[in-house]
């Protein structure tokens, strides 16, 4: 019923591209050569996995030293109080400020977008398309390469005189352009721009070679509208990010001049800050923000919409029917994309901007909602009618969808702009970034990863201890996130170290509590996560090389893939999702089945 | 490069550990138990049925707004109402087709074949132009509010200046001239006090790096940006003392840059100001010895 249906092709040339020099040399250049400084697509995603899940612990950890504060202020932390013993085990407020700094600078840079791009991108889409591997491998190899300066500039600027930078991620200046504004704009703050460029030439490259890769490199057969969502999501954001990059790599580099030679471009006329005159004036400081989020808010698109892409993917899967309007979905994510270029400014209504812009920024904005909502009516279109199998990735999946609902409908709040002046920088936001964010996009990486983990290690991970991990995020995401739009209801304000001296907000303590109790298990959880990951990969069960009978081109190759991928160079004859075709003795299609004659007159049918 | 040709995967099938044949319809995949496929769907029932319970419960618990003292106010707060019942519903239509769907669809509960269906040309239009009407009447029936709010600026002189400064509001009211920037303007640090259903002006500014002057009370947040004077306008409706707070990161103390806003009545106000003038002369400090970079 399910036997893997051999490529009809004929075989390709098997002497793949050197991409190794193997030969002739030492044992420890085949190594180095073979998983170091490999230019083998598979081994470059699963380096920037690994090193985006340890980044994704420290992001964790750091969060929840910041939910200790917020719960219980002025109390001794445990640990990481005697770690960077200040005051006997307290925290201090600029200690603070770093850390939510840290936490989002984290997770943004060192971990959501390498790990989608990075990771699932690298590993995913020559598999995905049939290739043997990216367009440019040593490209490849530098992007991720090019991550290691980012992780040393931002791991050792918490060892820097006056700590991390703490200007909050989006580093408005004059705080983190002023020196002596804070202690964290010191060098902690050049050394958080230097990792931020860092990342940006990691990016860069990672784009390049991936809009080629989709571009040239498919499958005999596999025309742009048989590639699966995930390659879609990933060849449009990887077209995000090659056009919003530059404008944050440049504004990166006006703050640097403005911190080290005085260039002033962020910096207004007579400026007294600590009491000393700064600077040479003639800038202003809501240039930087026009300029930071013209990327960073594509960037929160370059964040999701793969997410959105893997997850369309394992939904048709364990619901073994076809894509709920595919085309729809495709021109959906071009269309955030091309909205998202023009939307920025909805971080800005209150930042001292023309009002009249604000309303410009606004009509795009509820614009950009459509999209969003055609998305999630496609999905619920998709599990419509299905055969739902309920595995992890599945699970996973669907609770993207169910949280990508709330994440998307708490953001018509703030898109309103008089509902805006009172919710901005509240806790309302937090709580409407994190949904789209962790419940959204982290959700969707577990989905991923519980789903290609045959594909990456020849094993599956176990379904039993998945689920244990999935039950317990979830509950605990919602107990720590959801609260968090009650606290912004209040007006309880973002970024502040201890809220409740004001009367408006002291009686949120008890609130705050419980939702730190329910982070610190949810950062528990991931240890279930973490020891099935590593048991799996040693001691799982073996999976052949389709053990989801999905149809997609990976699931041809072996597991895991060697070097080159394909056996033979596959040959597509339809889209990825033909599940359940009526009158076809299995219920799926794999892109390169040859055609079956239950297709032309389900065709018919369908014309009829 | 021979290390990846592995033996185990050649021919391997697609045929999963624990397939159970005999299913009128198999798809391949080994097949839960239908008690398991209830309870992951009740566990999504939970999203929608807790959802709404947190939003109906808090405002009892007074983890709600905070109490609306202005008169923009009322039409932001019937904003975010409107806002939230709109998107409630929508937020419940789809959690719950979500559970019904996963209750329904369990491949467990039933051995025929998944529908086949590519997607639906009427249904993508309809699912796009309803967001899209709904959308486009929730910009246009807000912009009233925010220009009353943000762009209808009252005729007025400004009833006071507020400089935000690492960690502090210094207010510098206009004074007997009701023009500020001479001798008798008046001074004070955290503490402003503004005349009820009276329109207040006020003229913000930061004297270092960016601040936001929020008034949670009176339903206003604006960035104070150093170099610029951008101007803030209220109507407050009901006496007593609210919270100033400092919504944009500034530094250390940022959490501390704490005011008080005291609404009174214009005689109370007058009577306040008169205070602050005779202690201003009591002790003989000028403006000038107070040093205020942004003063003009």
């Amino acid at each position: 019923m399910s036997t893997v249906t051999q490529p009809h092709a004929p075989p390709k040339d098997t002497a793949h591209h050197d991409h190794v020099a193997t030969r002739g040399s030492t044992s420890l250049s085949t190594f180095l050569s073979t998983y170091v400084f490999s230019k083998d697509h598979k081994v470059i995603g699963l380096q920037f996995l690994f090193s985006t899940l340890v980044w994704f612990l420290i992001g964790g950890l750091l969060a929840l030293a910041v939910r200790w504060q917020v719960a219980w202020p002025w109390s001794d932390v445990p640990v990481l109080g005697k770690l960077f013993a200040q005051h006997g085990g307290q925290m201090a407020p600029e200690f603070y400020t770093m850390l939510f700094t840290m936490h989002a600078s984290v997770m943004i840079f060192l971990v959501i977008i390498p790990i989608l791009a990075g990771a699932f991108g690298n590993f995913l889409i020559p598999l995905m398309i049939g290739a043997d591997d990216m367009a440019f491998p040593t490209l490849n190899m530098l992007s991720y390469w090019f991550m290691w300066p980012a992780f040393f500039f931002f791991g050792a600027s918490f060892f820097v005189e006056g700590g991390a930078a703490a200007g909050g991620w989006t580093s408005y200046p004059p705080l983190s352009t002023s020196t002596v504004s804070a202690p964290g704009s010191g060098m902690g703050q050049t050394l958080w721009l230097l990792g931020l460029t860092m990342v940006g030439v990691s990016s860069m490259l990672g784009s390049v070679n991936y809009m080629t890769t989709i571009i040239l490199m498919r499958a005999p057969g596999m025309t742009m509208f048989r590639l699966p969502m995930t390659i879609w999501a990933m060849f449009i954001t990887a077209i995000l990010q090659a056009f919003a990059l530059p404008v944050l790599t440049a504004a990166g580099f006006m703050q640097l001049t403005d911190r080290l030679i005085g260039t002033g471009f962020f910096s207004p006329e007579g400026n007294i800050i600590n009491n000393a005159m700064s600077g040479a004036g003639g800038g202003q400081p809501i240039l930087w923000q026009h300029l930071f989020w013209f990327y960073s808010h594509p960037a929160v698109y370059i964040m999701i919409l793969p997410a959105m892409g893997m997850v369309s993917d394992i939904l048709t899967t364990f619901a073994r029917k076809p894509l709920f309007g595919y085309r729809p979905m495709v021109y959906s994510i071009a269309g955030i994309a091309g909205l998202g270029f023009i939307v920025w400014g909805h971080h800005m209504f209150i930042s001292g901007m023309n009002p009249a812009l604000g309303i410009t920024f606004m009509v795009a904005t509820m614009m950009i909602a459509l999209p969003s909502a055609v998305k999630t009516f496609n999905w619920l279109g998709t599990i419509w009618g299905g055969r739902i199998h309920y595995t992890t990735a599945m699970l996973f999946a669907i609770s993207f969808v169910s949280m990508f609902i709330i994440g998307g409908l708490s953001g018509i709040f703030m898109a309103a702009t008089p509902v805006d002046i009172f919710i901005h920088d509240t806790y309302f936001i937090v709580a409407h970034f994190h949904y789209v964010l962790f419940a959204g996009t982290a959700m969707g990486v577990w989905a991923g990863i519980y789903y290609w983990f045959p594909k990456m290690f020849g094993r599956t991970m176990n379904e039993f201890w998945g689920k244990v991990h999935f039950f317990l995020t979830f509950m605990f995401l919602n107990g720590t996130f959801f609260t968090m739009h009650i606290l912004g209801a209040v007006g309880f304000p973002r970024r502040l170290a201890d809220a409740y001296h004001y009367e408006t907000f002291h009686h949120l303590q008890p609130l705050n509590a419980f939702m730190t109790w329910c982070a610190m298990g949810m950062v528990a959880t991931q240890i279930i996560f973490a020891i099935n990951f590593f048991w799996s990969m040693f001691r799982g069960p073996i999976a052949g090389r389709n053990p989801w009978n999905a149809n997609t081109l990976e699931w041809t190759a072996p597991s895991p893939p060697g070097h080159g991928n394909f056996d033979f160079q596959p040959v597509v004859y339809r889209g990825p999702y033909e599940f359940s075709v009526p009158g076809c003795e299995k219920d799926h299609l794999m892109q390169t089945d040859p055609p079956h004659p239950a297709e032309a007159a389900a065709a018919a049918a369908a014309h009829a | 490069m021979d290390h990846d040709n592995r033996d185990r995967n050649a021919g391997s099938g697609g045929s999963p550990p624990g397939k159970t044949p005999g299913d009128s319809w198999a798809d391949g995949l080994p097949k839960g138990r239908r008690w398991s496929g209830i309870a992951w769907s009740l566990l999504f029932l939970l999203v929608p049925v807790l959802g709404t319970a947190t939003f109906v419960i808090a405002p009892y618990y007074d983890h709600w707004l905070p109490k609306d003292v202005s008169v923009h106010g009322k039409s932001i707060d019937g904003l975010f109402y409107f806002i939230l019942v709109l998107t409630g519903v929508v937020f419940l239509a789809t959690e719950l087709i979500l559970f019904w769907f996963m209750w329904k669809y369990d491949a467990a509960a039933s051995s025929k074949p998944a529908t086949y269906i590519q997607g639906s040309h009427t249904l993508e239009v309809v699912w796009t132009i309803i967001p899209a009407a709904t959308m486009l009447f929730l910009a246009i029936y807000q912009m009233n509010t925010w220009a009353d709010v943000k762009m209808r600026r009252p005729r007025m002189a400004p009833s006071v200046e507020v400089v935000a400064r690492q960690f502090e509001w210094r207010l510098r009211y206009p004074g007997r001239d009701e023009t500020l920037g001479t001798e008798d303007d008046l001074f004070v640090v955290n503490d402003l006090h503004v005349p009820i259903d009276e329109d207040f002006l006020v003229q913000l500014k930061s004297m270092d790096v960016l601040h936001s002057f929020f008034l949670p009370n009176l339903r206003i947040k604006q960035d104070a940006v150093p170099g610029m004077k951008i101007p803030v306008w209220f109507k407050a409706t009901e006496t007593g003392t609210y919270d100033i707070v400092c919504a944009e990161v500034c530094g250390w103390g940022h959490y501390k840059m704490k005011g008080r806003v005291t609404v009174e009545s214009r005689a109370d106000f007058n009577r306040w100001l008169a205070r602050i003038e005779a202690e201003q002369k009591a002790t003989q400090r000028g403006p000038e010895e107070i040093p205020m970079a942004a003063a003009d």
